[in-house]
Parts: C-alpha cells; sequence; structure tokens
C-alpha cells in the first residue's frame, strides 16, 4: 500500500527519493507515531515534501490515495464554495429525462465521478447536466432533480463533520504554478534577486589573498572572487490597454520592487505587438512617442529584454503593414520583432495566459516562434525558467 | 520516554504537526529544516527544544561570509605566521591553531546536544552543499591533525531558512521539513497565554482582534508577526491600557495606542492613517 502511495506522489510531480521514502518506513517501524492517519499525515509530509509549494500537490495526492481508509470523503467538501450552490432554478422533468439520468451507475461510481468532477472544475457552475451547481440535472449539486444525486451544499441534513486537515488545501496558494498573487509575489522577487546577482566579472579577494598569502609562509598567492555585484541590465517592454491593465500593475509593481537589483530598469509601453514606437507615458500615448530605433541605438545589446503581454491579437497585427489596430504601421509587427531579437540576444516574453491556452491562439504561437519558444508564462515557474534563459 | 519526545514547552506553544516532525528528528538522529514567516518562532524552536529536553544548546549563526569549513574548525594561519615571527615555541604544533567550531564541540558533547543552524539561506549557494556528509555520516576529516572527528552522539540539528535562497536537492533530501503556518487564533490565543498568563480576558480578545484586522489590511509591506503581537501586548500591559479603548469603534477613528510596535514602517502607517480618514469621512 504505501509503495503505491510512494509512486502515486511520484506521478503527482513530487520528486520523492527512495533514501526518504525509507526513512518514512524506518519511523514507521521505530513507532514514532500513533496509529492515526492524521499524524502519519504530518509524519509523512515532513519526511518527503522538502518545499511548502508543494504541500498543496501532497494534500491532493495524499486525500486521493487515503480516501478509502477514514471514509473521509463527506457532503462537506472543503473545495465547493457556497456561491455555486445558490438556489437558481427550480426544475420540472419529464419522466424520460428521469429515467435517463437513472442510468448513470451506482452510489460508488457517482462518488468517483464526483470526485473527478471537483478536481477539474474551478469554476462557479449552474444548469447543464455535466458541471457541479444548482439548479442542473448532473448528479451533483443542490436543487436540481437526478434521482441519484449527490446534494451538496444545500441547507438542511448536512452532515456536521470535521474536514481533513490535507482535505482543507490550506497551502494552495503556495504552489507556484498558480498565477502571481500578492502571497507568492515575495518568493518571485527573490527569484528576480537571484537573477540580478549572477554577473561574473572576476575581482581581488584581499581577505583571502592576506590568509592564503600567510599560510604560504609569506609568499604572495592572490586569490580572486566573482564579483557579487549586479550588473544586469534590464529592458521591460509592457503591453497595456484593454485586459492586459492588471497584469501590466503586477508586473510593474515586481520589477521596481527588484529594481534596486538591477544595474539598469528601463520600461516602456507599447500595444499588442512593438512596432516603430513605444512610449514611457501611458498619458502622452500619442503625443510622446519614442522611435524603437533610437531605442535600440541608445541601449547596447547587453541589456536584457523582458516583454510583458498577452499576445492575443489578430494574427494581421504581426505579419502585415498596416496591420496595427491603432495606426498606420509602415512596416510589420513580426519585421519589429525580429530586429528586436538581433538586438537583444537575450530576450524572453511573459504571457500572462494561461499555458494551456496558448495553442488555441494563433498569435501567441507565432510570437513564441518569432521568440524561438523563449515564452514563459507569468507565474512563479515561469519567472524561473524565463530568468535562467536569461542569465 | 518522557524526555525523548518533544512536545512544547511552559514557553512555546507547538502544534501537532511541528511535534511530530521534530519528533522524526530526534528519532533518527537527522536534521530538521524549519520554514515559515518572520517572528514565528523558528529559531526559538531549537533553544525550546533543548529547554524541554535537557539538552545543551549550541548555535551557528550563519551570515553571508559565513563558509561550511567554520562550523566545523578554523586554522588561523595568520596567528601561526605571527607567533613564527616572534620564535613562539606553539608554532611547532599545529593543533595550537586549530580552532574548534560549533559542530566540532556538538559532536564532542556528552549527551545528545541540540545544534542550531541559523538563517542558511544567508549563505553562499554552496554552503549547504558542503555540509551533506557531516551531517549525513556526523564526521568530519581534519587535514592539518590528520585526525577524525566522529560525533559521540548524534546530535539534533535545527535548521532555519527564510527562502532567500533555493536549497539544494541533496541537502533537502537528508532532512526533515517543516513549514510554520501563521498561527490561527486559537492558537494564538493559546501563544499569549503562554507568555503573559495574567491577561485579562476582554483586554486578550480586543487586542486579537485589533491584530488579525491589521494583518488584514491590503498593501501592508509588512505585516505584525507574532513576535509583535507579545510585544505590543507588553507595552499594553505595562501602561495598564483599558479593553474599551481597543474596541472596533475607537479603531476606525484612530490608530491603535502604541502602534509603533506593530507597524515597522512609516509607510505602512501612513496607510493606515488614510484608512483611517477614508473611515472618518465615510462616516459623516
Amino acid at each position: 500500500m504505501l509503495v503505491d502511495f510512494f509512486y502515486r506522489l511520484r506521478e503527482g510531480g513530487l520528486k520523492v527519493s527512495i533514501t526518504e521514502f525509507l526513512t518514512l518506513l524506518e519511523l514507521m517501524k521505530k513507532r514514532v507515531i500513533q496509529y492515526e492517519v492524521e499524524e502519519f499525515y504530518y509524519l509523512s509530509r515532513a519526511c518527503l515534501v522538502k518545499d511548502e509549494a508543494l504541500y498543496d500537490r501532497f494534500d491532493r495526492v495524499f486525500s486521493a490515495h487515503f480516501k478509502g481508509v477514514e471514509d473521509l470523503f463527506g457532503p462537506d467538501g472543503a473545495d465547493i464554495p457556497e456561491e455555486w450552490l445558490r438556489k437558481q432554478i427550480e426544475l420540472g422533468l419529464s419522466d424520460e429525462e428521469k429515467a435517463r439520468i437513472e442510468a448513470m451507475g451506482g452510489w460508488d461510481k457517482l462518488m468517483e465521478t464526483l470526485k473527478q468532477r471537483l478536481e477539474e472544475q474551478q469554476e462557479r457552475h449552474q444548469g447543464g447536466s455535466k458541471w457541479i451547481g444548482t439548479g442542473g440535472t448532473s448528479p451533483f449539486g443542490a436543487y436540481g432533480y437526478n434521482p441519484e444525486g449527490i446534494r451538496i451544499g444545500q441547507d438542511g441534513s448536512r452532515h456536521r463533520r470535521a474536514v481533513k486537515v490535507w482535505d482543507k488545501r490550506e497551502f494552495r496558494n503556495l504552489d507556484n504554478s498558480l498565477e502571481l498573487g500578492t502571497r507568492n509575489m515575495k518568493v518571485a522577487l527573490r527569484r528576480l534577486r537571484r537573477f540580478a546577482r549572477q554577473g561574473a566579472a572576476d575581482e581581488l579577494d584581499l581577505p583571502d589573498t592576506i590568509e592564503s598569502t600567510a599560510k604560504n609562509a609569506g609568499m604572495l598567492d592572490i586569490k580572486m572572487v566573482p564579483e557579487r555585484h549586479n550588473a544586469t541590465k534590464v529592458l521591460l517592454f509592457l503591453d497595456v490597454g484593454g485586459s492586459m491593465d492588471d497584469h501590466v500593475k503586477v508586473c510593474e509593481e515586481l520589477f521596481s520592487a527588484a529594481s534596486s537589483e538591477f544595474k539598469h530598469l528601463e520600461y516602456f509601453y507599447f500595444h499588442n505587438c512593438v512596432y516603430e514606437g513605444l512610449w514611457k507615458d501611458n498619458l502622452r500615448r500619442n503625443s510622446v512617442r519614442l522611435p524603437t530605433l533610437d531605442l535600440m541605438h541608445k541601449y547596447p545589446a547587453d541589456y536584457k529584454l523582458i516583454l510583458v503581454g498577452d499576445a492575443a491579437m489578430s494574427p494581421y497585427e504581426i505579419q502585415y503593414p498596416g496591420g496595427s489596430v491603432e495606426h498606420w504601421n509602415e512596416e510589420s509587427g513580426a519585421t519589429w520583432m525580429k530586429r528586436l531579437l538581433d538586438t537583444y540576444p537575450k530576450a524572453i516574453w511573459l504571457n500572462p495566459e494561461p499555458q494551456e491556452r496558448w495553442s488555441q491562439t494563433p498569435s501567441i504561437q507565432m510570437l513564441s516562434e518569432l521568440m524561438s519558444q523563449r515564452m514563459y508564462p507569468l507565474t512563479v515557474s515561469g519567472l524561473e525558467q524565463g530568468m535562467r534563459e536569461l542569465s | 520516554m518522557s524526555d525523548q519526545r518533544f512536545s512544547g514547552t511552559d514557553r512555546y506553544v507547538a502544534t501537532e504537526d511541528l511535534t511530530t516532525a521534530v519528533n522524526a528528528a530526534v528519532t533518527l538522529g537527522r536534521p530538521i529544516l524549519i520554514k515559515g514567516e518572520p517572528g514565528t518562532g523558528k529559531t526559538q524552536l531549537a533553544e525550546e527544544i533543548a529547554r524541554g529536553m535537557g539538552r545543551p544548546l549550541l548555535q551557528w549563526h550563519v551570515k553571508s561570509t559565513t563558509k561550511a569549513q567554520q562550523g566545523l574548525y578554523e586554522y588561523d594561519a595568520v596567528a601561526r605566521l605571527r607567533d613564527s615571527q616572534l620564535g613562539d615555541e606553539r608554532v611547532h604544533d599545529i593543533a595550537n591553531y586549530i580552532v574548534k567550531g560549533p559542530m566540532w564541540e556538538a559532536f564532542e558533547q556528552g549527551i545528545q546536544p541540540v545544534l542550531l543552524i541559523d538563517e542558511i539561506d544567508k549563505a553562499d549557494i554552496e554552503f549547504p552543499n558542503d555540509l551533506l556528509r557531516e551531517l549525513d555520516r556526523m564526521e568530519f576529516y581534519v587535514y592539518e591533525t590528520h585526525q577524525t572527528v566522529v560525533a559521540k552522539h548524534r546530535p539534533i540539528i535545527v535548521i532555519t531558512s527564510n527562502n532567500e535562497k533555493e536549497l539544494p536537492d541533496a541537502f533537502l533530501r537528508r532532512c526533515f521539513f517543516h513549514y510554520i503556518r501563521f498561527p490561527d487564533k486559537e492558537t494564538m490565543a493559546e501563544i499569549v497565554d503562554v507568555h503573559y498568563p495574567g491577561l485579562k480576558r476582554e483586554l486578550l480578545s480586543e487586542a486579537l482582534n485589533a491584530f488579525y484586522e491589521l494583518r488584514d489590511v491590503p498593501g501592508l509591506k509588512k505585516k505584525p508577526s507574532t513576535s509583535e503581537l507579545l510585544d505590543w501586548l507588553k507595552l499594553l500591559l505595562a501602561e495598564d491600557v483599558p479593553a474599551e479603548i481597543l474596541s472596533s469603534d475607537d479603531r476606525r477613528k484612530s490608530l491603535p495606542p502604541m502602534h509603533g510596535a506593530l507597524l515597522k514602517n512609516e509607510q505602512d502607517v501612513h496607510l493606515f492613517e488614510r484608512l483611517i480618514f477614508l473611515n472618518q469621512r465615510n462616516a459623516r
């Protein structure tokens, strides 16, 4: 049973090593804990998970694996927000519809499916016949009709039962595949800071030189160390307007908070795609534009270029002259992108859109190709990958 | 058995997940890595394990310039050079210039000691890697004197980190790990009770409300933590502030008394003052 658990953890994306697993078994053998599931949960977490960002993943695997053990899966599932289930529609169904729903399968199957749906579903839903929510014909939810249905969050007859620790999923917002929020902003900042510290020029290490000279009985022995001082210069291009505004605010805050760590940080705005002009002040975007060419001459090639944008636009805006939605551009967006990338070999694109959706938007595909796949999601792990690419 | 297990002390409230992790580390003699928000009692944990179990405590505070070698021993070459210039007799025995570090001292203790390696993330990225073998086998080799130092008892090693640097996987695999969450209201009331047993109940509940409301103010640069709450309560007690002053109606109109203990940043104080101003305007 525990071997299965071990493999499930690895499938779930936790890199648990054999030594860690053996440690857990050794502890079990030494009777460090009594025979309680909760204690076992704490113990296995301390042994197997070494990063609080992975606690949530562990909770999910643990919950999935041990769900039979304590019959812990009750109707009070911590995952279901009340608002999904607010009474909205009273439903009347014909007899044949009822019969069809009845054919869905037994109790066990319903529970299984519910668990699955919960894992898939992320937002409120009502009506319809599949998702969990109110007033539909799905077997799950409240105030709907399904003879075999499971009632969730409905007023009255709720089983008062404590929700298990691992089902509360309190560490969810520490998971680093989520979008940047105020909470994981700090972590992201540390990633940036580390990136900023990686400039490596040599300088004289005076204390070490003295020490090794002394060890050497007075013969001069010069020691060098890599320079800790930050030498990173960053050009930040931000897409503004429409859906991007919230993300841009997050990014600006993020980078300006890290700006003391960079030698230089300059930021400019663009809309959808980069063309011949950029601007610094969004209020005067139409009057004061800086020619992109001047910019490329002003900032040398050792600047690192970070573009932030959702890259969602019509393909014309990238491919054709005159494709821009705002003005007449003499040359296509793709031409300008290539020019920029030729000038700044170290460049990445950060995209706040969830990565799963990238393949469905042609313009994201095109820009990602232009960037030679150096497009990363705007999450903590995406930032980390991006910074690795840049350094 | 009683002193083999750690279950919190009269000064320290340990939650069940924390004691489980600590006891696992004590049983196998492996290091335990503690992370958490600043001010949640990471460093204090080591002191309390030592006190609760009656063990000696050795501390090693890590700085950005600390090297792994310094925890084991240092060879004071400069002193030896000086002695050789002065013709001192001691210079012939290199053992005179070996200075023991905290790990060596921990290895020499007669009973199992507690060794605190504080803020390991402050050091260089290679620092944890340099300690792998020492933490694993609890022994090391002194090149200058050709001797191997082996731990008499595997010390209980408590390592704290503020998450400023990522720690290498090989290092993490040798440790137990625990993340101290910010305590919920009930645990917090327990913690306060442990520190100030005589605190009046209404004062405590008003103070806790004020404190959690303050933590919920969006945009604070540094949220007040447990240690700040405890300091603040101490001040409230010293000034004998009555509970009514803290009640929520008043707070909308003014800063809580002695707010300096909770808000450590003038931008935060300004932000809070602005919020109060807005509240007053809305009230009219």
